[in-house]
């Protein structure tokens, strides 16, 4: 595969066109894995021994957790690949996928919350992992506010992908807090490359489909979100061109 | 066809009802600004055209 390949979707244009042909798949797929990820898991899965039927909450915490964190990466590189090729789609995707990944952060954080209420006795706790993620939200807000207020588009790029830099880390920490503060309600990680660490596979299986749908979902929100950001973009390009009268 | 959720039922279908809403309401947010920016930006092409 060419990889130089890949600066073509820099342009606007074939961006718009070949995601023309590709969201309604994405979106399609997304529709499929994420309502029948769901519906396995909330109607055909038994309660756990241990935390009874609240174990069916997985199937959203553990998705949309790990779609925040990958969202933020993905904003990473693109905000990278602003700074170095300065490609304004890369500025657009980052800015389409902030929103997303704000609402994933949000539905972790509410869905931890009434999960760990009655496991832990309290909706919130001060423990690494809940506090780098609370974080990692106040990081997504700073960052869409960033964008709204400043003017010009390449400026707001410019500074917010700055502002992505040094938010990847509490995105890193929200990943790794518990391996690196071992202590804290969170428990470690429920999915692992080693089997034998796991969460059972009647759980494992329905909780692949519902990962698989949301991240589905967010290509599918991300790709036309970005489309929707480059239309605005030119828009504004065109206004400003007619207020000064070329 | 409801599964059984015993005492944790509240917290079982909160987390759902919650999360279904910030889904769909994010979806229908995205849905629609595409819509309308699309829309805007024919209208101020066509003007522009029109106005050579």
């Amino acid at each position: 595969m060419n990889l130089n390949a890949l600066w073509e979707y820099a342009n606007p244009k074939k961006f718009i066109q070949t995601t023309d042909r590709v969201l309604p798949w994405f979106a399609g797929l997304a529709a499929v894995t994420l309502v029948g990820g769901l519906i396995w898991g909330f109607f055909f899965t038994p309660a756990d021994y241990r935390q009874g039927s609240t174990v069916k909450i997985i199937y959203l915490h553990v998705p949309s957790a790990l779609m925040a964190i990958n969202a933020w990466l993905m904003m990473l590189v693109t905000s990278l690949v602003w700074i170095v090729r300065r490609h304004h789609v890369s500025a657009l995707a980052a800015r389409a996928a902030a929103p997303v990944g704000m609402v994933m952060t949000v539905i972790a954080l509410l869905t931890g919350a009434i999960w760990g209420q009655p496991m832990w006795g309290t909706w919130w706790a001060w423990d690494p992992r809940l506090t780098s993620f609370l974080i990692l939200f106040l990081f997504y807000l700073g960052y869409i506010a960033l964008w709204e207020a400043i003017e010009n588009d390449d400026t707001a790029a410019d500074l917010t992908s700055i502002l992505c830099l040094v938010g990847s880390v509490f995105a890193l920490l929200s990943r790794y807090a518990v391996n690196f503060w071992n202590q804290g309600l969170h428990q470690g990680a429920s999915l692992s490359l080693d089997k034998e660490e796991n969460v059972a596979d009647v759980f494992w299986y329905p909780l692949l489909v519902c990962m698989a749908g949301f991240v589905f979902l967010f290509i599918a929100l991300v790709l036309m979100r970005t489309r929707t950001e480059i239309r605005a973009r030119r828009m504004r390009a065109l206004l400003a061109r007619e207020r000064m009268g070329v | 066809m409801m599964p059984e959720l015993g005492k944790y039922a509240e917290a079982v279908l909160s987390s759902y009802a919650v999360a279904i809403v910030l889904i769909v309401g994010l979806i229908t947010v995205s849905v629609m600004r595409s819509n309308r920016v699309k829309k805007e930006l024919q209208q101020i092409e066509s003007k522009v055209k029109s106005n050579g």
